[in-house]
């Protein structure tokens, strides 16, 4: 999955997490939900502290702001899950992911993106594919293959290389 | 159904190779027996000519030459000596090779038969007790195929050419059944035939003429002359017999008018009517049926809080229906243990070959029943601890009567049903385990320090901790490093447990435990705190209050007492730190697994619940509490208990605080 912001164009869709933009590829996004009742599992990892009932399915919820070491700001009206089907140890999983506001459906041209810079950051920069810069705003690609295999680095500490 | 002809064909060469290979195992009992040499000679013809229908020339080659051999078994030529079935066996496993198109080689093949005709050759040697009747006896045999015969290949005229090679023969065609010529469809076979026969052939051999189409034809053997009329032999297939009770019934007095008897009205009961059907669509189904339920359960909540006496109706019939449904879906799954168990059968004739020991496999509660799934998945860990118990658990014979025990070792495989679970255990009588030798196995290995203190059990769990394998020398058969933490991980994965235990020179038993199915459950569903769970329904043993008395005097020490015995009890609303304060009212639901119970203290008992077993993700496989999740009627999700992890907890705790003072 490294490579492919080499090619022409990423389909993404972009939310916001706390004040930053994310942007996941859209080809793996199944649908965007309204917020729905969640059961916390005890004794699980922080980024994957509940379940949701998603048609019939039991699939994990997943906190990004955890992942990048951000606020966790109450739910609002804009507040949405963003369900995705993503390969977990070859196993295809459902996962949702949760977003604050979620905008749209665009395309990333290779120009835009560039690889994570190493300082800078106050966010571990191997749970970051690429940044893209867009009409002045910075726009992050997780690394959902890091953040997943750490399960949002639920034991090691956020390294915080400069200040906010 | 399978689509593929090939894939068809593969799968019914399956079954006939596994009915020759039950045959020949049954035969080293009971070497005499007709049925069995019947039975085996059938598959085999049948195996060759699907074979060759199919294309699979060398398969149907290869046949050939075992089923002659086997005719020869079956006229009494040659008896079933232990070699020869030996000798058939290890051909079986060239068959299937062929049969699945896999790496058979020719050279095999052509040392398999070699040492097929050697066997033959040398049973022929031996002299057989002959079944035959000394003197000619004059028999009339009538016999009709059903309509459709000559549509399904069979032809009447090798048959007649086959009873004219037993003796002197008169053919009569009956030609009472052929309907008139406007009716007549010329594919039909309408035709019966009397045969007067008079041969030296016992009555066995004018029915193996029949053998291939007795289940559907009528046959009517009749002993003529002097003779008094023979209703059936002693020896005669089942079959046979069948249709000849058939007969009876439709002409309770046949010496009055056999002529009376319509054969084509005489219908042969078809036993065992069984549709094949792929276990994907099993699976599919038990998907919709688990749907069904969840549905089911939100009608059912809607209906309870509405005033509508109809719908209300409705809904306790639609649960009635979904949970009928669920129960007989159920069933289908299900299959006995039996079929796994007769796998190992050939295993142990293999093992014994192969070690040089004499072992004797008994199976028990072969009528258990468990999940298709659950069964398959089975296989390969039985199959190592069969394995294991031959290979390492017994002794050679000469060791065995040394230390005074009988030189055949028995291999004990039994399953029995407790509960919601299914318990298999492999029992020999062997040497048992060598705690000296796992010892210091595990301190080369680093598993533990030396000299480290251990108790006996902590000792036996190291055989299953990943790279453990005593055998001093690596065998063909196990001691591969592959080994014990496979199996227990298999088991694990199935939400089973494994345990062990040894007796030095006594013998090892390992036990399995195995929840029924991987489906639907009968859940208990209660509340801690603000969230839901369900604990299985069929480990709960009881539900009392916890008083306050008990409640605040276990503030240490978290024990009941429960008909004067000491239950150590958890505190689900600690362990999942719902931080919120007690319901005034706490429950306890006793769980068990065997003999084992622990108290799970509850705020709230809600009631009964279907659950459909829905297993969490690889994010969550590091929660050990909880072994899956099911929907609610209200769309919500709850977590399924995980009962033997939390009396394994609640005992350690409860060891840690009776250690602790």
């Amino acid at each position: 999955m490294s490579e492919s912001h080499t090619s022409d164009a990423l389909q993404v869709l972009t939310f916001d997490l706390h004040g930053e933009t994310f942007a996941l590829e859209a080809g793996w996004v199944r649908e965007v939900l309204d917020l729905t009742t969640e059961t916390n599992v005890p004794g699980a990892a922080p980024f994957v502290s509940a379940v949701i009932n998603f048609r019939g399915r039991v699939i994990p919820l997943a906190d990004l702001r955890l992942a990048f070491g951000l606020e966790r700001s109450a739910p609002t009206i804009d507040s949405r899950i963003v369900v995705i089907e993503y390969d977990l140890d070859g196993a295809p999983t459902l996962v949702g992911l949760r977003a604050d506001k979620v905008h749209e459906v665009t395309s990333l041209e290779v120009a835009e993106t560039e690889d994570a810079p190493r300082v800078g950051l106050r966010w571990r920069s191997d749970f970051i594919r690429c940044l893209a810069r867009r009409d002045g705003d910075l726009i992050v690609v997780p690394d959902l293959d890091q953040i997943f295999a750490t399960k949002g680095g639920a034991t090691g500490a956020v390294i915080q290389l400069s200040a906010a | 159904m399978s689509d593929d002809p090939i894939d068809t064909f593969r799968q019914e060469a399956q079954d006939l190779l596994e009915q020759i290979e039950t045959g020949l195992l049954d035969m080293a009992h009971r070497p005499g027996d007709r049925d069995l040499v019947d039975a085996v000679f059938r598959g085999l013809h049948t195996l060759k000519g699907s074979g060759a229908m199919f294309g699979f020339d060398a398969l149907a080659a290869f046949t050939h030459h075992c089923e002659t051999a086997f005719d020869r078994v079956r006229k009494g030529e040659v008896p079933a000596t232990p070699e020869l079935v030996a000798a058939v066996l290890a051909a079986q496993d060239h068959m299937r090779a062929l049969a699945e198109g896999t790496d058979a080689s020719d050279a095999e093949g052509e040392a398999l038969l070699a040492r097929l005709r050697k066997a033959v050759d040398a049973a022929a040697g031996v002299t057989v007790e002959t079944a035959c009747v000394p003197g000619a006896a004059t028999w009339k045999v009538r016999f009709s195929l059903p309509a459709d015969a000559l549509a399904n290949g069979t032809r009447p005229l090798p048959l007649l050419d086959e009873l004219r090679e037993l003796g002197d023969c008169k053919v009569t065609a009956l030609t009472d059944q052929v309907p008139p010529l406007e009716a007549l469809v010329p594919t039909e076979c309408w035709l019966g035939w009397e045969v007067i026969l008079t041969t030296a052939h016992p009555r066995s051999a004018i029915e193996d003429v029949f053998i291939f189409v007795i289940d559907e034809m009528t046959l009517e053997i009749e002993a003529l002359g002097s003779a008094p009329q023979v209703t059936q032999d002693h020896d005669a297939p089942p079959e046979a017999l069948l249709a000849a009770v058939t007969r009876e019934q439709a002409a309770p007095a046949p010496e009055a008018a056999p002529e009376a008897v319509e054969a084509a009205e005489v219908k042969t009961t078809r036993v065992g009517d069984t549709v094949r059907v792929p276990a994907e669509r099993l699976d599919e189904l038990m998907d919709r049926v688990g749907e069904l339920v969840i549905a089911q359960s939100r009608l059912k909540q809607v209906a309870v809080s509405s005033n509508e006496p109809q719908l209300r109706a409705v809904a306790e019939e639609i649960e009635r229906l979904a949970s009928e449904l669920r129960d007989t879906m159920m069933v289908v799954r299900m299959v006995p243990v039996a079929q796994l168990f007769g796998r190992f059968r050939r295993l142990i004739h293999d093992l014994a070959r192969d070690t040089g020991k004499t072992i004797a496999l008994s199976t028990e509660g072969e009528a258990t029943e468990l999940d298709k799934t659950v069964i398959e998945r089975l296989a390969d860990p039985l199959v190592h601890l069969i394995r294991n118990a031959a290979d390492h658990g017994l002794e050679t014979p000469d060791e065995r009567m040394a230390a005074g025990k009988p030189a055949t070792g028995h291999v004990t495989l039994a399953a029995r049903q407790a509960g919601a679970e299914v318990i298999i255990t492999i029992t020999d009588d062997g040497r048992g385990v060598d705690r000296a030798r796992v010892r210091a196995k595990a301190e080369d290995n680093g598993l533990i320090a030396p000299g480290a203190v251990l108790s006996d059990n902590e000792l036996l769990q190291l055989i299953f901790h990943p790279g453990f394998s005593t055998a001093a020398t690596i065998t063909n058969l196990s001691g591969r490093g592959v080994g014990m933490d496979v199996v227990k991980r298999t088991i694990e994965g199935l939400r089973g447990a494994i345990e062990m235990k040894s007796e030095p020179g006594q013998g090892s038993q390992i036990s399995l435990r195995i929840p029924l199915t991987l489906a639907i459950i009968d859940g208990l569903l209660v509340r801690v705190g603000p969230a839901r769970y369900v604990i299985p329904l069929a480990a709960v043993e009881e539900c009392v209050e916890l008083t306050v008395e008990q409640d605040m005097r276990s503030t240490g020490r978290s024990l009941l007492t429960l008909r004067d015995r000491l239950v150590p009890f958890i505190r689900l609303r600690e362990l999942f730190r719902t931080g919120l304060a007690p319901d005034p009212h706490q429950k306890v639901v006793v769980v068990a697994t065997g003999q084992e119970r622990v108290g799970l203290v509850v705020d709230q008992i809600l009631g009964d619940h279907q659950t459909v077993i829905k297993s969490l993700s690889a994010f969550h496989d590091d929660v050990e509490t909880f072994s899956g999740a099911t929907i609610l009627g209200d769309g919500g999700v709850a977590l399924i208990l995980d009962v033997s992890h939390l009396v394994a907890a609640g005992q350690r705790q409860d060891a840690q605080l009776r250690a602790a003072g």
